[in-house]
């Protein structure tokens, strides 16, 4: 447990400066308050915004970890969202929606996966199709229009509580938790972080990286199906259009910030949801702050950008050693004891 | 002297490249530069061309003393690098390939005519029927090979070094290629090859320097130079006392019918021609060969990296299945194969996780094994195998050769495997590690009665640990010794050539 | 006897293209609800006035329109209709068709090109669309203070700029009404969710929000969500008007939960037909530049039956 906190700490020290930051544009930022049988605030409007990011972001950490990556996943959230619309708009019901909306994006990353690991198409250029043709497939579905619907069940999904809390911030709290026991309490993430790190090596050891590679683009599917989901059921309607719109970038980006190297090898599901929680705070201080909305991009790129470059492993021993040098601490350096250690 | 080196030395964390090697390359000569894997080939021209920096060492140039720090430099002192893959710019023109970073400018443009003119005088002398207007990428890789020489010579001048240039080029282009270099060394140029095909060094070479294992062997005359004896220059055979030693071990009771595991006919087009193997329980087999035999092929058809397309392998249960890693994991195999850190660790995974990786593979994703009981397994192996590692938790890529050696070793282990194969278990580690690994080979087939595939360019060190060692030349098995007959003498007439090897010997 | 022939073709062939004629339309794509629509519409247009139709998608890309223009004019059509998918670029194929004398009209979207290469351009106006928005606002709360909030499209499109123009024009003058914040909801249903909720968040949870402004119905919808969700009651707590006039945007004016919306038709091709029927049978040359009415519907205007007339045309 300690070793996972010391993984996640750079990541909950800036998101709780991002917190802090917005907190001085906005005062009210981390006031919560019951009403009329829920939680209100801007705390939760982050964790219910930031779902579909947060849930592509753990589905793309698995796959990044593989050193893939996966552009489809804006475009699956559209296809997953218009079959729901569908399915529920054609009097199927709620199981079934679900269910093809799931399907959905299983087969979505069945597809990827096939096109990675059994044909070695780069996962840039595999995912790059579904990325482009995905929304067309979406569009067929909705022919082409919005396709609402006014079914109170599926709509849960994107403005229910429980307990208080809203929905999408629990799915995906639940799926984050799931996937990071399913991925360390078995020996997934350890084959999973050994394929990424060298596949043939790790092939040779007897790791079925296909299979393996397969499977993590179908999580990623799966995630994007949920995170489909809630963006319809958010809006009552299925935008083709618009749906997960370049989300796929906001979750690579959560992966990253949240410390994972797109080289793939090691990585911690529970930093990448952390990333993208701090992606959606900014967001949404942005829109809180009341900035004219040409700055939007601006301020968001220049935090990401400062946040990254605190970051960057070339700059962390310097901090470090800043800090330490600042508490009149002795000077041993993390690259002096591994050099030591040779 | 055109270029002297004295006394170059480079070491790796954990390796000593290259040890004090002396070399000589006079102007207007042809100096092919000998090794097998790991010799120190390529660490040598790097030196030269101010790719890595010596540790230490006299370079010479016309007598003069130069120290590159890169190979920009090396190149205006006169020392122009041709690699196997050319590194030039496909889609230029040929024209701006050559004149790339000198072009000639005219009222600061480029001026096109006076750069095709330019480049037209270059490749004159080369034999060459090009237009120069067309993109270098339209051309056969011979033909780029000639033009990066080309524009190697006209930048440099004086030392040419082609890093094995022939190896992706048919006989015809490689005729042309020796062509040109002929005309160059008569032009007075010094022109260093880097092979491994013997034919080739005899054709072209006027000398040749052996490495191996980071120091010079020897530096001869091509035409005084025995096939024979070349051969065993590069795979050495000094220890000839072990040998004596290897020899006097009983040999196993090589009865056929004891035999646990029988391959038959297994091939692979391209890799290696259909052969027969049986390996008896507890037995170490050999595989002799040069680099690019098919001993490392006949290793990979076995564990199915690249499974077989003929054959069939037996065990006293029944035939297996080798058609995948898995599979062969599945039947027994454990396979520690050539290059470790491509194909063997994986790097940023700790020591222990790296141990138990093959383990964990076979148990399957679902059930995870109990950290204890990786901890256990990594004390283990550590202590036996004696891995320098301050702990477990270590990256393995942040360890020297030998100890990363040790740990895909410890990974086999711990799957208590019926047949390992090792190929080139010893290559590039230090001494004492070396003795340690043949040890344990030693160990296991003697008290455990696991069988063990050998794959080696060190012949005594073959001798000393196989009780029976297969010659593999041309992707063919040629030659089986047992017993007394397991000699360096007679291996390397194996391995030489048809013409070299007795009659009987290539029927045993 | 031959002459009486002749002249008899000849004016049958005349007759044939006064009444029948055949007219090609290279449309940009189908990217929006409003895009279909406007395909419909033409298409319905075409069939009542006994119009042949040569219809080309170009799936957003100019190098399928002008390869549609290019085979428009080599089968001879009567007249081409072009929904240009950017404004740069046509001046060589525009050029070809008025060699070939036939007529172009540009629907919904201008061009860089001379005018001289067109017959006409039918488009609307959108600063006129913000305008009329703004005046129903200016009308509706008279002297009253007024809060509004903003849900602007895609930030520097031009529908953008010019709907908040034309908002901010028909305004001025009159200081009860103030737009207290302005953000981008991209013209998406999502985007006007998550922004009004930050809205209300702001705006001490909707209570000092008199109205809300989008540029675009979608947003609204969005919108009108997020103020369900947070107890807000739409329509009336906060009054809503937006533009574009789609069908659902009926429906929630039909259920009490928008106010207003300003039309943005896609019955481009009608005035096309209109100008172009004039200048074949006489010559008459239109304006340039012919522009769609801004029509402003509220929820006095039947919304059911507006939402029933329109839900079939694609949006």
């Amino acid at each position: 447990m300690p070793q996972v906190f010391r993984r996640i700490l750079p990541q909950v020290l800036t998101l709780l400066a991002v917190i802090l930051l917005v907190s001085l544009v906005f005062p009210g930022f981390v006031q919560i308050d019951f009403e009329r049988g829920r939680l209100v605030g801007p705390i939760i409007d982050v964790l219910k915004r930031g779902a579909p990011v947060a849930l592509l972001a753990v589905g793309m950490t698995l796959v990044i970890a593989t050193r893939g990556i996966d552009l489809s996943v804006g475009a699956t959230m559209a296809i997953s969202g218009a079959c729901a619309a569908w399915a529920i708009s054609s009097g199927y019901g709620l199981i079934p929606a679900l269910a093809a909306a799931i399907a959905a994006g299983i087969l979505s990353g069945l597809w990827n996966g096939t096109l990675v690991a059994v044909f070695g198409i780069q996962p840039i250029v595999a995912t790059l199709i579904l990325m482009t043709a995905g929304r067309g497939l979406a569009q067929l579905i909705t022919e082409g229009r919005i396709l609402t619907f006014s079914h109170d069940g599926l709509a849960f999904f994107g403005s229910g509580t429980i307990l208080g809390l809203p929905v999408p911030a629990l799915i995906w709290c639940v799926a984050a938790v799931l996937f990071a026991l399913l991925v360390r309490r078995t020996a997934l993430g350890l084959l999973i972080e050994a394929i990424g790190i060298n596949r043939r090596a790790s092939t040779i050891a007897g790791i079925n990286s296909r299979v393996l590679l397969v499977a993590v683009y179908v999580a990623s599917g799966f995630c994007a199906a949920w995170a489909g989901i809630i963006a319809t059921a958010d809006i009552r309607g299925a935008d083709a259009n618009n749906s997960g719109l370049w989300l796929e970038l906001d979750a690579i980006l959560a992966v990253v910030i949240g410390g994972n190297s797109l080289m793939g090898g090691r990585f911690s599901i529970a930093a990448s949801v952390l990333g993208a929680l701090i992606i959606q705070t900014i967001d949404t201080g942005i829109l809180l702050a009341g900035f004219p909305s040409e700055f939007n991009l601006v301020i968001k790129a220049t935090l990401v950008i400062v946040i990254l470059v605190l970051q960057s492993p070339n700059l962390a021993p310097h901090l470090a050693r800043a800090l330490r040098i600042s508490r009149g601490a002795p000077l041993v350096g993390s690259s002096a004891a591994r050099e030591a250690g040779e | 002297m055109l270029l002297t080196i004295r006394s170059l030395t480079k070491t790796f964390p954990g390796t000593l490249a290259l040890d004090a090697v002396d070399f000589d390359l006079a102007a207007g000569e042809a100096h092919a530069l000998l090794g097998e894997n790991g010799a120190g080939k390529s660490t040598l021209i790097k030196c030269l061309t101010g790719a890595y920096a010596r540790d230490s060492g006299n370079l010479h140039l016309d007598g003069a003393p130069i120290s590159p720090a890169s190979t920009l430099e090396a190149q205006e002192l006169g020392i122009g690098t041709v690699y196997q893959e050319v590194n030039l710019l496909p889609n230029l023109t040929v024209a701006e390939n050559l004149t790339f970073g000198r072009q000639p400018v005219r009222f600061g443009m480029i001026g096109q005519r006076a750069m095709r003119r330019q480049a037209e005088e270059l490749l004159s002398g080369y034999g060459l029927d090009v237009d120069v207007r067309r993109d270098l990428g339209s051309y056969s890789v011979a033909v780029q090979q000639i033009v990066a020489i080309a524009r190697a010579v006209a930048l440099s001048g004086k030392v040419l070094i082609l890093d094995e240039p022939t190896a992706s080029l048919d006989a015809r282009e490689t005729e042309m290629l020796f062509d040109v270099m002929r005309k160059l060394r008569d032009r007075g140029l010094g022109v260093v090859f880097i092979s491994h095909f013997l034919d080739q060094v005899y054709e072209i070479a006027d000398r040749v320097t052996v490495l191996r294992n980071g120091k010079r062997i020897v530096t001869e005359e091509t035409a005084g130079l025995d096939r024979l004896r070349l051969i065993e220059h590069m795979l050495g055979r000094e220890l000839e006392a072990q040998t004596a030693e290897g020899a006097q071990q009983p040999a196993e009771p090589a009865d056929p019918s004891a035999r646990e595991l029988h391959f038959e006919g297994i091939g692979r087009r391209g890799k290696i021609e259909p052969f027969d193997l049986s390996v008896g329980r507890g037995e170490v087999v050999g595989l002799a060969g040069l680099l690019g035999s098919g001993r490392t092929e006949t290793a990979e058809v076995l564990f199915g990296v690249h499974p077989a397309q003929v054959g069939t392998a037996r065990a006293p249960e029944g035939a297996l299945d080798l058609s995948s890693p898995r599979a062969a994991i599945a039947a027994g195999f454990g396979f520690a194969p050539e290059d470790r850190k491509t194909d063997g660790i994986v790097a940023d995974l700790s020591v222990r996780e790296n141990i138990a990786l093959a383990l964990q593979a076979r148990r399957g994703w679902s059930r995870p094994l109990p950290r204890a009981e990786q901890n256990r397994l990594a004390d283990e192996y550590i202590r036996r195998l004696d891995i320098r590692t301050s702990d477990a938790e270590k990256a393995v890529g942040d360890l020297s050769g030998g100890n990363q050696q040790k740990v895909v070793l410890a990974r086999w282990l711990a799957m208590n495997p019926r047949f390992l194969i090792l190929d080139e278990p010893t290559r590039g580690i230090d001494v004492g590690a070396h003795a340690e690994i043949l040890r344990l080979i030693e160990e296991v087939t003697r008290r455990d009665g696991m069988s063990v595939l050998v794959i080696s360019s060190e012949l005594e060190e073959l001798v000393a640990v196989a009780d029976r060692v297969i010659v593999v030349r041309d992707r063919s098995h040629v030659a089986e010794f047992t017993g007394a007959d397991i000699a360096p003498d007679r291996i390397m007439r194996a391995i030489a050539a048809p013409d070299v090897a007795a009659p009987d010997e290539e029927a045993a | 006897m031959i002459k009486t022939l002749l002249a008899t073709a000849a004016v049958v062939t005349l007759s044939t293209a006064a009444q029948a004629q055949t007219i090609g339309f290279s449309q940009i794509g189908s990217e929006s609800g409003w895009r279909a629509a406007e395909t419909t519409l033409t298409r319905q247009q075409a069939e009542e006035r006994g119009i042949t139709l040569q219809f080309s998608d170009a799936q957003q890309r100019q190098e399928n329109q002008i390869a549609a223009i290019r085979s428009f004019i080599a089968q001879g059509v009567d007249a081409i209709l072009l929904a240009p998918v950017v404004a740069t670029g046509w001046d060589s194929v525009l050029e070809e068709a008025k060699e070939a004398e036939i007529p172009v009209v540009l629907l919904d979207r201008q061009v860089d090109s001379s005018e001289d290469l067109y017959l006409t351009a039918v488009g609307s106006d959108l600063v006129h669309e913000g305008e009329v928005a703004g005046q129903w606002l200016v009308d509706t709360v008279g002297e009253d203070e007024c809060r509004v909030v903003e849900l602007q499209g895609t930030t520097g499109s031009s529908p953008a700029i010019d709907r908040k123009t034309g908002f901010e024009n028909a305004i001025e003058g009159h200081d009860n009404i103030e737009i207290v914040r302005s953000q981008t909801g991209d013209f998406t249903r999502t985007g006007g969710k998550e922004v009004m909720e930050s809205f209300l968040q702001a705006e001490g949870g909707g209570e000092n929000i008199c109205a809300l402004y989008a540029h675009n119905d979608d947003m609204a919808i969005g919108a009108i969500q997020a103020m369900k969700e947070a107890g807000v009651n739409p329509g009336e707590d906060v009054l809503v008007v937006s533009i574009d006039a789609v069908p659902d945007i009926f429906q929630a004016m039909a259920n009490g939960d928008a106010n207003a919306t300003v039309e943005l038709t896609p019955n481009m091709a009608g005035p096309a037909f209109d100008a172009l029927e004039a200048y074949m049978a006489d010559g008459t040359e239109p304006e340039k530049f012919i522009q769609t009415e801004s029509k402003l519907y509220t929820q006095d205007d039947n919304p059911e039956a507006e939402y029933e007339a329109r839900k079939d045309l694609g949006y």
